[in-house]
């Protein structure tokens, strides 16, 4: 029996076990949403924004590791979903957006809510396909899945012109997909993984980089394994956080531009570095001829670019984290025996005297709400047990430095582009994913009022999410800046006047507010939040001097860090003099 | 150092902006560009002369390798091959270097595909060399006219000693 193409698509959708999807209807997709309208077993979210279907999708992505899914219109309903690709494909995370497309006769002669999208996303998706025969529907569903899950993940788009969804074909969904053009590696060479168990054997000042691929492969348990047996320290990437325990004893915490001191020190000193799962971004190596100078580099990567792109590798090895930390983990267990006892001990002696040195901390004693105190609040009274999401600036840097995350996939942040926005839309995703867990979008004044519109899909969805709101009336991350290198010239990041009553603009969406002005009321604001099953705003007043410690400037060498003593310190000689 | 690479890629619609679209996004340079379907009409071939160092050379050959729709990529500069650029230059000279012309195009092993009472046509075939020689030889004849492919290059087959 011959169905329609939009039947085609929910029929496909089912056959992948999607069971949730965010969208946006619009003309083009009107036969696609009639069909959805009686459709049990697959529920759209209607979010109040593309772009926040988008993200919603990747935090529902990230939450679960399952591909995230997106039904959008043509035209601006397409265009809106861009910056919600380019996030996901920046952070390799797995996803379908179906966009809808003016009529296949159409195209070309800038129709009504026309757009290019499969032109306009090309470098932003993993890959695009549009659809110009209703047979072909099922088979491209089928390759858009296998694709964005495959290898390195990542977005797919799918145009759906609208006589594509009102043709009709047979459904026949294909068992599986073969594409002689992409066949990720995903084992291991076998030589080049016992030359870095040697190397790991040998080692002196051994440290292990672990990033987003550790939690993208699943490979959490294999990296603990391997970092407890060979006893080597692990530092995260930002997109790595979670996929080793943050309490744990090895872990040095994140490394890069806003890392631990500890962290960029032993990456200075180390005399062999395991990159697993990351990509030397600029954030994380800093000045890149300075980077690392002592060490070998052995790189784990699904994705050959990665390897050698930025940073000269001694032991590349092409595969899947877990599989190939699997195989690592035999060979050093079975072929090179814990002859680094003893060598190693001065390395650790050494790493515990910088974490003496220069903790992570800021200034306690003040009595203003210090951003970093509301984090480590929501720490301590979830004891770690949330899904965090974050917007981005000082926000994200603060979530990233002062909670520990011990579990992967409860840590989502927007790491290569840097969305501000993201990170409501995504706790919505997250939330929908789990229902019954805390999930709470760290967030500054700024950021949540890129995708703020979103708190009605929240409410709507009775979607509990709570919003931690660090309000420094600036654009924190854009203001440090500007006090440290721009000498105090706040151009265009004082946002004091037009700040709106966060309490009330909650309210308004009949979502509940909550406010903190003084350090004394963060615990019950948050307790309060917490207890509260809807959908809560806290806006928390805080210093809005605070700065994110420890910063390498942008261009300087990993270890050529500012801290927040020092700035004390030049503060106190400063007084001296006047 | 100059490259020149040959893409094996679906013949899809879109494919070669996917191509075009990596070297610009990523700032590598396309010096050439050749395409064209193969013997099974599925399958394009594409010879992209590129340039670049090492580093360059080698995320180039893994960011093409990356797209979906390329099935394999050869940088053909590593291996023994041949390869080849046709020109067509139309060209009208003096009655005095008429003659002249000819010689030239016969010593090239040129042929003259079109001639007018004021011009001629030459098609020429070779290696880059060769045919930025001709042109040099020609240009004081008058060129009026010039196209010249892209380079398309294949590997030579190893010879067993009898």
């Amino acid at each position: 029996m011959k169905i329609s193409g939009a039947e085609i698509f929910i029929e496909s959708l089912k056959k992948e076990g999607v069971q949730h999807m965010f969208g946006y209807p619009g003309g083009v997709v009107l036969n696609i949403f009639d069909k959805l309208h009686d459709e049990k077993g697959l529920e759209l979210i209607l979010t109040r924004h593309e772009q926040g279907a988008v993200h919603a999708a990747d935090g529902y992505a990230r939450a679960t590791g399952k591909p995230g899914v997106v039904l959008v219109t043509s035209g601006p309903g397409a265009t809106n979903t861009v910056t919600g690709i380019a996030t996901a494909y920046m952070d390799s995370i797995p996803m379908v957006i179906f966009t809808g497309q003016v009529p296949t006769l159409l195209i070309g002669n800038d129709a009504f809510q026309e757009a290019d999208i499969v032109g306009i996303t090309r470098p932003c998706t993993k890959h695009n396909f549009l659809v110009k025969n209703v047979e072909d529907l099922a088979g491209v569903i089928k390759e858009a899945f296998y694709i964005a899950m495959a290898g390195r993940p990542g977005p797919v788009l799918i145009d759906l012109p609208k006589d594509v969804t009102t043709h009709k074909a047979e459904f026949v969904y294909p068992e599986d997909v073969k594409l002689r053009s992409y066949n990720p590696t995903y084992d291991g060479n076998k030589y080049m993984i016992k030359q870095a168990a040697q190397m790991v054997a040998r080692a002196k000042k051994p440290v292990i980089v672990a990033g987003g691929g550790v939690i993208l492969s699943g490979a959490s348990k294999e990296l603990k394994e391997f970092a407890e047996y060979a006893d080597v320290p692990v530092t995260m990437t930002m997109m790595g956080l979670g996929g080793f325990p943050g309490s744990h004893k090895l872990s040095l915490g994140m490394l890069g531009m806003h890392g631990t001191y500890y962290a960029n020190k032993s990456i200075q000193e180390a005399d062999l570095l395991i990159a697993i799962g990351m990509r030397f971004d600029d954030r994380v190596t800093g000045k890149i001829d300075a980077f690392a100078p002592h060490a070998k580099i052995i790189h784990i990567d699904i994705d050959p670019t990665s390897i050698r792109k930025n940073v000269r590798v001694d032991t590349p090895i092409v595969g899947d984290v877990k599989n190939v930390l699997t195989v690592l983990n035999k060979v050093m267990k079975e072929e090179v025996k814990d002859q680094w006892v003893e060598v190693r001990k001065a390395w650790t002696k050494q790493l515990d005297a910088w974490r003496r040195e220069r903790p992570m901390t800021y200034d306690r004693e003040s009595d203003m709400i210090k951003p970093q105190y509301v984090v480590e609040k929501i720490y301590e009274l979830t004891k770690g047990d949330a899904i965090i999401t974050t917007e981005v600036g000082q926000n994200q840097m603060w979530a990233a430095q002062f909670f520990k995350y011990d579990k992967p996939r409860t840590w989502l942040s927007s790491g290569g582009l840097g969305t501000m926005g993201y990170g409501l839309p995504a706790a919505i995703g997250a939330q929908l994913a789990f229902p019954n867990k805390l999930v709470i979008d760290i967030a500054g004044d700024g950021s949540i009022q890129m995708n703020i519109q979103e708190l009605a899909t929240a409410v709507i969805n009775k979607l509990p999410v709570k919003v931690a709101i660090l309000n420094n009336r600036f654009l924190g991350m854009v203001r440090q800046w500007q006090e440290l290198f721009f000498e105090e010239r706040y151009s265009h990041t004082k946002l004091d006047d037009v700040v709106p009553d966060f309490v009330k603009l909650a309210e308004a969406y009949n979502a509940v507010g909550l406010r903190a002005t003084k350090k004394s009321e963060v615990e019950a604001v948050l307790k309060e939040a917490f207890s509260i099953k809807r959908p809560v705003f806290m806006d928390f007043v805080t210093d809005w001097q605070e700065k994110v410690y420890p910063m390498v400037p942008a261009g300087a060498a990993i270890d050529n860090m500012l801290f927040y003593e020092e700035k004390k310190k030049v503060e106190k000689k400063l007084k001296a003099v006047k | 150092m100059r490259h020149t690479i040959s893409v094996l890629v679906e013949n899809k619609f879109g494919v070669l902006s996917r191509i075009s679209g990596l070297f610009s996004g990523r700032g590598y340079n396309i010096e050439s560009l050749s395409v064209n379907e193969t013997i099974d009409p599925q399958i394009s071939i594409m010879t992209i002369v590129t340039s670049g160092d090492d580093w360059i050379v080698e995320q180039i050959t893994k960011q093409l390798n990356k797209l979906i729709d390329v099935i394999k990529v050869v940088d053909m500069t590593e291996l023994d091959h041949v390869e080849r650029e046709m020109v067509l230059i139309k060209v009208s000279p003096r009655q005095e270097d008429k003659a002249e012309v000819l010689r030239l195009a016969e010593i090239f092993r040129g042929r003259v595909v079109d001639s007018s009472q004021k011009t001629y046509t030459i098609e020429i075939t070779g290696e880059e060399k060769k045919i930025e020689a001709i042109v040099e030889l020609l240009k004081p004849m008058g060129i009026k006219e010039f196209v010249r492919t892209g380079k398309i290059a294949i590997a030579r087959e190893g010879i067993k000693k009898a």
